[in-house]
C-alpha cells in the first residue's frame, strides 16, 4: 500500500510546484483582461521576471529579495506594454508580440554583459532558493483576487472596466487609470510567475525557460472562464500534464517504445481549443477585451 | 486630407524604423559598445558581400511568405499568429513527400514538394479558420495553441516516424535527390535558391488575387466592414476560412526554401520565429505585397547583420536582432506613437486605427467593432 501511495503523493506534490509559475501568471493575466488589456505579453514578462528574480537573489543573497527584483523588472515591461496598449492604443496583440521579443532579447543580452554568458546565469545555492512557499502564497493570491474581484469595489471597477467601460466612465471612474492598475498588477504577477521558475523550480535563469508557460497561463485563463478559482483549477490540471510527462519520459508502458511524451505535451493546447470552440460549456471573454477606450 | 499630412503618413513606417531601431541600437550603449560602430558592423555584415547578401536574401525568403500570410489574413479582419505552426507542419509535409516518393525525377519533384508544403499549412491554417467561422472562438488563441500542437506534432513525426537513420540529430531523413531546387551561384556558398523567386511570385499572386479577383474584394470587404459584407449576400464565414487556408498555405511554403532550397530534410527548430517576424514584416508593409517583400528584406537584413556581432563585438550578441524587430514592432505599431507628443495640442484620431483591419489593410472604413468604444460625454 505504502508502495503505491509515495509515488501518488510525489506527482501531486510536484503537480503544485510545478504549476505554481501557471497560477501567479494566469491570475496576472484575469487582471488585465479581466479590465479589458489583451495580455500575450505575460509570456516577455515572466521571463523578465524569472532574469530578474535571478540577478537579485544572486547579487543581494535572498531569495525574497529576488522575488521582489523579479516583480520590479516585470512591471518596468508592463509599463511599457501599458504605455503602448493604453496611452498609444496600439493593437495589443502586435504590441504584445513585440515585448515577448523584446524580453526575448534583452535577457541573454544583459545576461551576457552581466555574467558573459548569454545562455545562463550563474546557479543559486540552496540557500538562496525559494522552498515550497510559493505556492502557498500563490493559492494565496489566487482566493484574495477571488474575494477582491467579487467583494470589494475596485474589484468591480475591473471587471466594468472590461465589460462595459462606458458605464464605469459616467459612474466618473477613469477606465485608463482602472486599467493602467490592471496592467501593473499583471506585470507584478507575472514576475512572480517568472520569479517562481527561476528562484524556486530552478536554480538559475535559462535562455527562454519560460518555454510558452506564459500563453499556458493564457490558455488555463480561457479555460478557468477568466475566473480566479476555475483559473487555478486549470493551472493544476496542465500542471499535472506536465508533471505526467515528465515522468513518462522514457518509460516503455507497451510494445518496444517509449511514451511518445509529445501527445501529453500538446493536451493542455488540444483542450484550450475545445473549451473555446464550446465543446465542455461556453467560455466568454470580457465584452470590451482588446477594444481601447478613448474617452472624447 | 492636406499634402503635406499624406507625404507624412506614407513616410511614417520609415520614420516608426528609424525611431525604433535608433532606441535599439542606444540598448548597445549599456553593453559598453559604441551603437554607431555596432550599426556599421551590422551592414557590412547584411550586405559586405555577395555572400553576405546571399545569407540576407535567404533570410528574406521565409519571411515574405509569412509576411504574405499574416498579410492576407489582416486583410480578411483576422490575426494569424499561427504562422510558425503553418510552417512547421508545411515544411514537414513537404519533407514527408520528398522522403517517401524519393524516386520523383526532378521537375515533377519539388512540384510536388511546393503542392505538399502549401497544402499541409493550408490545413493548419484552416483549423483556427473553420473554429472562427463556425464555432466563433478567436483566432489568436487558437492559432497560439496550434503553434504548440504543431510544435510537438512535429517533433513526434521527426523523431519517430521519418527520424533520420544516420544521425543523432533532432532530423528527418533526406528528401530525394530529384526534390533539391537550383541555387543562385552569383551569390556563392549563401544558401540562396529560386525560392526567393518563388516568393516573388506569391507576393505577385497575392497582389492579385486581393484586387483583381472577386474572392479578393470579398475577402477585403469582410476584413473592412463584416455587417456590410453580409448585408451585400457575402458569406463571411467560408471567406474567413478561405483566407486563412490562403494565409496558411503561404506560410506553409517556407519549406521550399528551408528544406528543398538548403537543408534537404526537416530539421527540428528550423525556423528562428519566422512565423513571428512575418507579423512585424506585414504590419511594416501596410499589408501591401510590395510593403511585405520590401520590409521582408529590411528583417531579413537585421537578422543577417546581427549574426555577426558575436564574434565582432565584445558582449553584444546576435540576440539584438530581438530587440531591434521589437523595438521596430512597437514603434510601427503605434499609430498614435507621432500625434501623442502634439496630443495636448489636438485630439487624437478615432480609435479605427485600432482594428487590425482597419489599420493595417486598408485606411477606409472604421470597422463596426470599434464604433462601440466611442464615448460622447
Amino acid at each position: 500500500m505504502i508502495e503505491l501511495l509515495v509515488p501518488v503523493f510525489q506527482i501531486i506534490t510536484s503537480t503544485f510546484r510545478v504549476s505554481t509559475p501557471l497560477v501567479f501568471a494566469a491570475l496576472g493575466g484575469m487582471m488585465s483582461e479581466r479590465a479589458g488589456v489583451i495580455n500575450i505579453a505575460l509570456e516577455g514578462m515572466m521571463l523578465l521576471g524569472a532574469f530578474g528574480g535571478s540577478v537579485v537573489a544572486l547579487t543581494l543573497h535572498s531569495p525574497l529579495y529576488g522575488a521582489l527584483g523579479a516583480i520590479v523588472f516585470s512591471v518596468v515591461l508592463a509599463t511599457v506594454y501599458g504605455f503602448f496598449a493604453i496611452e498609444l492604443r496600439a493593437n495589443q496583440i502586435v504590441a504584445g508580440t513585440a515585448i515577448n521579443m523584446l524580453a526575448a532579447g534583452l535577457t541573454p543580452f544583459l545576461s551576457k554583459i552581466l555574467y558573459e554568458s548569454s545562455t545562463s546565469t550563474p546557479s543559486l545555492p540552496l540557500e538562496l532558493r525559494f522552498q515550497s512557499s510559493p505556492v502557498w502564497v500563490a493559492w494565496g493570491l489566487v482566493f484574495l483576487s477571488w474575494f477582491w474581484m467579487k467583494y470589494t469595489p475596485s474589484g468591480l471597477w475591473v471587471r466594468f472596466a472590461g465589460e462595459n467601460p462606458e458605464a464605469l466612465d459616467s459612474a466618473g471612474v477613469r477606465v485608463k487609470q482602472v486599467r493602467w492598475a490592471a496592467v501593473l498588477l499583471s506585470g507584478l504577477l507575472a514576475g512572480l510567475g517568472g520569479g517562481s521558475l527561476s528562484i524556486f523550480l530552478s536554480s538559475s535563469f535559462s535562455r527562454n525557460m519560460t518555454a510558452g508557460r506564459g500563453f499556458m497561463a493564457l490558455a488555463a485563463l480561457i479555460f478557468g472562464k477568466w475566473k480566479p478559482i476555475p483559473t487555478a483549477a486549470a493551472c493544476l490540471l496542465f500542471g499535472f500534464f506536465d508533471t505526467l510527462q515528465i515522468r513518462l519520459q522514457g518509460v516503455v508502458l507497451w510494445g518496444d517504445r517509449p511514451v511518445p511524451v509529445q501527445f501529453i505535451q500538446i493536451l493542455p493546447y488540444i483542450v484550450t481549443i475545445f473549451v473555446l470552440a464550446g465543446g465542455v460549456g461556453q467560455s466568454k471573454a470580457p465584452k470590451a477585451l482588446g477594444l481601447p477606450f478613448v474617452q472624447d | 486630407m492636406k499634402v503635406g499630412k499624406r507625404v507624412f503618413r506614407f513616410f511614417q513606417p520609415v520614420f516608426s524604423v528609424i525611431l525604433g531601431l535608433g532606441i535599439g541600437l542606444l540598448i548597445t550603449y549599456a553593453a559598453g559598445e559604441s551603437p554607431w560602430n555596432v550599426f556599421q558592423i551590422m551592414i557590412k555584415s547584411a550586405f559586405g558581400s555577395r555572400y553576405d547578401l546571399g545569407m540576407t536574401l535567404f533570410y528574406t525568403t521565409p519571411l515574405i511568405f509569412t509576411g504574405l500570410s499574416v498579410a492576407v489574413a489582416f486583410h480578411a479582419g483576422l490575426f494569424n499568429i499561427g504562422g510558425e505552426g503553418q510552417l512547421e507542419v508545411g515544411a514537414l509535409v513537404t519533407a514527408a513527400v520528398g522522403i517517401c516518393l524519393a524516386g520523383v525525377p526532378f521537375p515533377l519533384a519539388p512540384i510536388l514538394g511546393i503542392l505538399g508544403g502549401f497544402f499541409g499549412g493550408a490545413l493548419w491554417g484552416a483549423i483556427p479558420g473553420w473554429l472562427r467561422a463556425r464555432r466563433g472562438s478567436h483566432e489568436v488563441i487558437n492559432t497560439i495553441m496550434l503553434n504548440f500542437i504543431s510544435a510537438g506534432l512535429c517533433s513526434w513525426v521527426t523523431l519517430y516516424v521519418l527520424k533520420n537513420p544516420d544521425s543523432q540529430n533532432p532530423e528527418t531523413a533526406s528528401v530525394g535527390a530529384g526534390y533539391l531546387i537550383p541555387q543562385l551561384k552569383f551569390f556563392g556558398e549563401a544558401p540562396v535558391s529560386v525560392a526567393i523567386l518563388l516568393a516573388l511570385l506569391a507576393s505577385v499572386f497575392v497582389w492579385f488575387l486581393l484586387w483583381k479577383t472577386s474572392l479578393g474584394f470579398e475577402i477585403r470587404a469582410v476584413g473592412q466592414n463584416e455587417v456590410a459584407a453580409k448585408a451585400a449576400g457575402i458569406d463571411v464565414g467560408k471567406i474567413r476560412i478561405l483566407a486563412m487556408v490562403i494565409a496558411g498555405g503561404l506560410a506553409g511554403l517556407v519549406g521550399v526554401s528551408e528544406v528543398l532550397g538548403y537543408a534537404g530534410r526537416f530539421k527540428i527548430g528550423l525556423s528562428p520565429a519566422y512565423g513571428f517576424m512575418g507579423i512585424a514584416v506585414a504590419l511594416l508593409g501596410r499589408s501591401r505585397p510590395l510593403g511585405v517583400v520590401a520590409s521582408a528584406l529590411l528583417f531579413g537584413a537585421l537578422h543577417k547583420g546581427t549574426s555577426d556581432l558575436d564574434f565582432e563585438t565584445e558582449n553584444v550578441t546576435r540576440d539584438l536582432s530581438l530587440i531591434l524587430q521589437a523595438m521596430v514592432i512597437l514603434c510601427v505599431s503605434a499609430d498614435g506613437l507621432w500625434s501623442f507628443f502634439g496630443k495636448r495640442r489636438k485630439k487624437p484620431e478615432s480609435p479605427q486605427s485600432q482594428n487590425v483591419a482597419g489599420s493595417l489593410a486598408s485606411t477606409a472604413t472604421a470597422p463596426a467593432t470599434s464604433a462601440k468604444v466611442k464615448v460622447t460625454p
